[in-house]
C-alpha cells in the first residue's frame, strides 16, 4: 500500500528507488496461473466464487486472475474493484483517488470472495476491505490472494493465495507493475 | 517666574516655525525664547526633537456619556483624547438622552468640567430628539447653554423645508449648522459603500449620491439663507468638488474629512469583520485620493476624528447588524503625520486652529504660541515626536473601547507630552491622571 | 481545506476535487447500506439561523451516511436563543466538542466570522446575499452529469442575481471551470459595478436563450415588489419568465436548472418545470453525496490534497504527511 500511495501521490512520499528486482513479468504471470489453480482446488471448483480487487495495485491482479481462472474453467466469474479510501482507521494521513472506484456488480450474500491485492504489508488494509464488504451483504467466505507477502503483519490478518514471500526491512519498499516488482526505497 | 519650561522644542503655530522654548507660568505662556533659563523647582518637559505646538481640536467626538457609558464616558474619552494631543473636543448630541435641552447640554457641561482631561464645548441636535420633525429650542441653547454649533449627527436632517427653517434661524442667531450629510431613503438598507467590493461580498450599499445629494441640497439652501454650514465627515469624491465648487463661488461653507477616509477603502470590509462598518462608510481609492486632494488643497477645512467607541459585543454581531463607528483620538494625529504627505504646518492647521476656528474660536486655545499679558489666557499645547515610530496594539489606549481598525499598524509620530490650561497633563506619553 | 465559506476557497482544482469524490459517495449513497464509517468519532452540528429544512436535512444525510454525529441548533427550536449572540452560541457549541460547524444566516460573512471566533471547521450554507458553495457544486456536477464537461458551456442565469447568493456562487463556480456565463435580469436586479465579474450581461432574455446549453433560473421573490424593483411579478414573468413559448426555443439539448423552491407560474411556467430537461429533482438528489463529497474534504484525509493548495489565512494543520507515508500506519 506504501507503494501505491507513493507512486500516485509525489508531493507525499517521495520516489521510489528499485534497488534488485524480485520477480520479472514472466515470474508474475506464472505466479498468478499457479495460483488460479489454487483457488479452484481450495473451493472445489468456482461455485459462487466472486473476485474482486483492492483499489487501485490490486485491480490489474484480479482481472488476471479472473481471466486465468476463465481459460482453465471455461467460467466467466463476477469481478469487482473495491476503495476502501472511507474504510481506513487511518483517516487524516492517505490522501483519497478520486479515480478509484468501487464497483460490486452482484450481491454477495452467500459468495466466496476472493480479494486480490499487490503487496500485503500491515494488514489495515485488508482489515478495511473486510469492513466495507459487510456493507454488500454477508459473504459465505472471504479469501485473500496477494502478489507479495513483505511481512511486518500488525493485525492477525493472513493471505490464502501467495505470488512470492518476500522478507523486508519496515524501511525498504516494495513496488509491484507491468514491469515486475521491485524491491528498493522510497527517497524524498 | 516660570513654573513650567518646555525646553528643547521647535514652535510650530500659526504665524511659522521656530526654535524656542516655551515658560509658563501659572498656566500662561510668560515666555516663548530660544534656550530659556529654568529656575530651580520649575517643572521642564522635554520636547528634544519634538513640535510643539497648540492644542489639537476635535470637531467631532462621541463621548458617549450620558446613555452608552458601557462604550465611552466624558473621562475616559477626553484622556484618549489628550494623549492624542487634542485639548478641546466638540462633543456630538447623539447621546441618552439626546443633547437637546439646556437641561442636558448643562449637564454634560457640568459633567466635563468635573471629569474631563481637557475642554469639551458641547453641541446640541437641530431637532428634538434627532427625529427630524421639530426644531430643538437652538436660542436657548445658544444663550443660555452657549452652544455654538448644531448638528443631529448620527442622522441629516432629511426635511429639505424644516433644514430650510433651521438654517435662517440658525442665521439669525449667528450659530452653525454641521450636517450629517446621508439621504435615507437612498442609503437605506445599507451597510458599506455600494461599489463593486458590495456586490463581491452581497452586503447591501450605501451609494455615494446618498450624501452628494444632501451636500447639494444643503449648499443650495445655504445660498438661499445664508446660513453658516459645516458638513461633516465628507467621505466622496463628488462632495468633495461640491465643496469646492462652492468655496470658489465665495460661499463661506466648511468642511471636515476624517482620518479613516483617507486612509481606508471598502475593501478592507472583504474580512466581514465590523470593525470596518461605518457611517459614512468606507469608500473607494478613487474617494479617498479625493479626500486627500481635498485635504492639501484647502478644499476641507479641518481633520476630524469622528470617534466612535462601541463595546466589543456590539462589533461581535453580523456585519449588517453591528452599529457603525471606529475609535480616532488615539490614533488621529500619526495618521495624518504617517499618511497625507503635508507639512507640518498643514496638519496641525487641519486640526488645531482651522476646527478653532469653525467653532468660533475657543477661550484658553491661542493658535498663536506667544506671551500674554499677567490675567491672559491659560494655554494648552502638545508636544510631538514627529519620527517616533510605534505599532497600535490589540488592547491599550485609554478608551473605554477598543473598536479601532489600524491595530497591527505603524505609524510615525506620537505626542510625547500634552499641557491643558497650563497643566502638563500626559507627560511622556503617560496621562497623568 | 479548513473551511468552505466561499467558491474561491476551491478554485478550479479543488471544485474538481470535489465532483470526483462525489462520484465515489454517488456510488455510496445508491448502496443497500448507503453507510461508509469515514468520519465515524466526529460531529457535524447544523448551526441555522434562517430556516431551511432542506438544506438542512441534506447537510445532516451526508454526515451521518459517513458516519458522524450530528446536532442541530436551528431557529426554530428554541437552541438558537433570542438575544444570545452568535458568537456566545458559537463557543458554547465548541464547548460541547464539535468538529465541523455548517452555518446559515441571514447575514452575510456570518460563516467567515464564526471561523474567525471558534476552531471548527466551517461550512457556509447559505450567508445573506453571500454565497452558497454547496449549492454552486451539486448545480456543476448536475450539469457535468447532463452534458458533460463545463467548459465552453453556455451558461444563463436568469433572475434577481443582486440579491442571490447563489448567483455569486455560480458566477464563481461556472467561470473556474471555463463556462461562459451571462446574467440575464433587468437593470434593477443586477449588482452594481460587476465589470469585473467574469460575466456577459444581458437584459433580452429572447436573445440569449437560443445559444444557451444551460438556462439557470433564479427565484423570484415577492418581497421585491414592494422594492420598486420590478413594476409588477406579471411584467417580470412577460419579460425573464422561462414560458412554455420561450422553453420551447431554447435548443434540443439544453437544460433548465432552479435552485428551488420555484414559484411556478413567475419564473418559470409550471408545465416547463417538469420537462425532461428540468434538472431540479437530480440538484436535491445530488446535494447529499456533493456534501458528503465537502464534509470528507473538511474532516477525512483529503485535506492533504490541498495541502499544497491552502490560502495563507487557513493552516492546514494537518500533521506532514511525509512523515506518516511508510512506517507506522502503513497498511496492505
Amino acid at each position: 500500500m506504501a507503494e501505491r500511495e507513493r507512486r500516485i501521490t509525489p508531493p507525499f512520499g517521495g520516489v521510489f528507488h528499485a534497488r534488485t528486482q524480485v520477480m520479472t513479468p514472466d515470474d508474475i504471470q506464472r505466479a498468478v496461473w499457479r495460483m488460479a489453480h489454487e483457488v479452484i482446488e481450495r473451493n472445489h471448483g468456482l461455485d459462487n466464487v466472486v473476485i474482486i480487487g483492492l483499489q487501485t495495485g490490486g485491480v490489474p491482479l484480479a482481472r488476471l486472475l479472473a481471466e486465468d481462472l476463465q481459460q482453465i474453467e471455461d467460467v466467466e466469474l463476477p469481478l469487482g474493484s473495491l476503495d476502501v479510501a472511507f474504510y481506513r482507521d487511518d483517516i487524516g494521513l492517505r490522501p483519497v483517488l478520486p479515480e478509484a472506484v468501487t464497483d460490486i456488480p452482484v450481491d454477495l450474500a452467500g459468495k466466496i470472495v476472493v480479494l486480490v491485492d499487490d503487496v500485503l504489508f500491515t494488514g489495515r488494509t485488508i482489515r478495511a476491505a473486510l469492513d466495507a464488504l459487510t456493507d454488500f451483504g454477508r459473504p459465505r467466505a472471504v479469501q485473500l490472494a496477494v502478489m507479495v507477502d513483505r511481512g511486518h503483519r500488525e493485525l492477525p490478518i493472513r493471505p490464502d493465495y501467495v505470488g512470492k514471500n518476500l522478507p523486508t526491512r519496515r524501511d525498504e519498499a516494495v513496488d509491484v507493475g507491468p514491469l515486475g516488482v521491485d524491491l528498493g526505497e522510497v527517497r524524498k | 517666574m516660570l513654573d513650567l519650561v518646555i525646553k528643547g522644542g521647535r514652535v510650530v503655530d500659526e504665524s511659522g516655525e521656530r526654535v524656542a522654548d516655551v515658560g509658563f507660568e501659572t498656566g500662561c505662556i510668560r515666555a516663548v525664547e530660544a534656550d530659556l533659563d529654568v529656575p530651580v523647582g520649575a517643572t521642564v518637559l522635554d520636547a528634544g526633537g519634538c513640535v510643539v505646538a497648540p492644542a489639537l481640536v476635535d470637531v467631532h467626538t462621541h463621548l458617549r456619556e450620558p446613555g452608552r457609558e458601557d462604550a465611552e464616558t466624558i473621562e475616559t474619552g477626553s484622556r484618549s483624547a489628550v494623549l492624542g494631543g487634542y485639548g478641546f473636543l466638540v462633543a456630538m448630541p447623539n447621546t441618552d438622552p439626546t443633547m437637546d435641552s439646556i437641561e442636558v447640554v448643562n449637564w454634560v457641561r457640568d459633567r466635563a468640567a468635573e471629569r474631563a482631561l481637557c475642554h469639551i464645548e458641547p453641541s446640541a441636535a437641530i431637532t428634538v430628539g434627532r427625529g427630524g420633525e421639530a426644531l430643538a429650542p437652538m436660542a436657548e441653547l445658544h444663550r443660555e447653554g452657549l452652544v455654538r454649533i448644531f448638528t443631529d449627527d448620527g442622522r441629516g436632517v432629511q426635511d429639505d423645508l424644516l433644514m430650510r427653517r433651521a438654517m435662517e434661524y440658525a442665521r439669525g442667531l449667528g450659530v452653525t449648522l454641521a450636517q450629517h450629510c446621508e439621504i435615507e431613503r437612498l442609503a437605506s438598507g445599507g451597510h458599506m459603500n455600494e461599489g463593486a467590493w458590495s456586490s463581491k461580498l452581497g452586503i447591501p450599499g450605501i451609494p455615494a449620491a446618498a450624501e452628494e445629494l444632501m451636500v447639494s441640497r444643503d449648499l443650495a439652501l445655504a445660498r438661499l439663507t445664508g446660513a453658516r454650514v459645516h458638513f461633516q465627515h465628507l467621505s466622496t469624491a463628488g462632495s468633495v468638488s461640491l465643496v469646492r465648487a462652492a468655496k470658489a463661488a465665495g460661499m463661506a461653507v466648511t468642511a471636515e474629512a476624517t482620518t479613516h477616509h483617507f486612509t481606508l477603502t471598502d475593501a478592507e470590509v472583504a474580512s466581514y469583520d465590523p470593525v470596518y462598518k461605518v457611517n459614512p462608510p468606507l469608500r473607494t481609492e478613487a474617494d479617498v485620493a479625493a479626500i486627500r486632494v481635498g485635504l492639501a488643497d484647502g478644499t476641507i477645512d479641518a481633520i476630524a476624528t469622528d470617534h466612535a467607541p462601541h463595546t466589543r459585543e456590539a462589533k461581535e454581531a453580523p456585519f449588517d447588524q453591528a452599529p457603525p463607528g471606529m475609535l480616532g483620538l488615539e490614533t488621529a494625529l500619526a495618521l495624518a503625520l504617517t499618511e497625507l504627505d503635508l507639512p507640518i504646518e498643514r496638519v496641525l492647521a487641519l486640526m488645531s486652529w482651522q476646527p478653532a476656528r469653525i467653532i468660533g474660536g475657543l477661550a484658553n486655545y491661542g493658535s498663536r504660541i506667544q506671551p500674554t499679558a499677567a490675567a491672559g489666557p491659560a494655554a494648552s499645547l502638545c508636544v510631538i515626536d514627529t519620527t517616533a515610530t510605534w505599532t497600535v496594539d490589540a488592547t491599550g489606549g485609554a478608551s473605554r473601547s477598543r473598536n479601532t481598525p489600524y491595530v497591527g499598524r505603524t505609524l510615525t509620530g506620537r505626542v510625547r507630552h500634552t499641557v491643558i490650561e497650563g497643566q502638563p497633563i500626559v507627560i511622556d506619553g503617560e496621562a497623568q491622571r | 481545506m479548513r473551511h468552505l465559506l466561499s467558491i474561491d476557497d476551491l478554485g478550479a482544482d479543488g471544485i474538481e476535487e470535489v465532483l470526483s469524490l462525489t462520484d465515489s459517495f454517488v456510488e455510496v449513497s445508491g448502496r443497500a447500506i448507503p453507510k461508509v464509517p469515514a468520519l465515524r468519532g466526529k460531529t457535524v452540528v447544523s448551526l441555522f439561523f434562517e430556516d431551511s429544512t432542506r438544506t438542512r436535512l441534506s447537510f445532516e444525510t451526508a454526515a451521518k451516511r459517513l458516519g458522524a454525529d450530528t446536532m442541530t441548533f436551528s431557529v426554530g427550536t428554541s437552541s438558537v436563543k433570542k438575544g444570545e449572540s452568535v458568537r456566545d452560541t458559537v463557543l458554547t457549541i465548541e464547548a460541547m466538542g464539535v468538529d465541523a460547524i455548517v452555518v446559515r444566516h441571514a447575514s452575510a460573512g456570518v460563516p467567515v466570522q464564526v471561523a474567525r471566533w471558534g476552531t471548527s471547521a466551517v461550512v457556509n450554507a447559505g450567508d445573506g446575499w453571500h454565497e452558497h458553495p454547496t449549492q454552486a457544486l451539486l448545480d456543476c456536477y448536475t450539469i457535468r452529469q447532463r452534458l458533460g464537461s463545463l467548459a465552453g458551456r453556455r451558461i444563463a442565469i436568469i433572475g434577481d442575481i443582486k440579491h442571490s447568493r447563489v448567483a455569486r456562487s455560480n458566477v464563481l463556480a461556472f467561470a473556474a471551470l471555463g463556462a461562459e456565463v451571462t446574467l440575464v435580469a433587468p437593470p434593477t436586479l443586477l449588482p452594481v459595478d460587476i465589470d469585473g465579474w467574469p460575466v456577459v450581461v444581458s437584459h433580452d432574455l429572447d436573445a440569449v436563450l437560443p445559444t444557451c446549453d444551460v438556462a439557470y433560473l433564479l427565484r423570484m421573490q415577492q418581497e421585491r415588489m414592494t422594492e420598486a424593483l420590478v413594476p409588477t411579478l406579471r411584467e417580470y414573468t412577460a419579460e425573464y419568465g422561462l414560458t412554455t413559448e420561450r422553453a420551447d426555443r431554447l435548443p434540443e439539448a439544453a437544460i433548465v436548472m432552479h435552485p428551488g423552491p420555484m414559484n411556478r407560474g413567475v419564473e418559470i411556467a409550471g408545465e416547463v418545470a417538469d420537462r425532461a430537461e428540468a434538472t431540479m429533482v437530480e440538484q436535491v438528489r445530488n446535494g447529499v453525496p456533493v456534501r458528503m463529497a465537502v464534509l470528507f474534504l473538511l474532516l477525512g484525509s483529503g485535506s492533504e490534497m490541498f495541502g499544497t493548495r491552502q490560502h495563507a489565512s487557513a493552516p492546514s494543520g494537518a500533521s506532514e504527511p511525509s512523515e506518516a507515508s511508510e512506517e507506522e500506519t502503513v497498511s496492505a
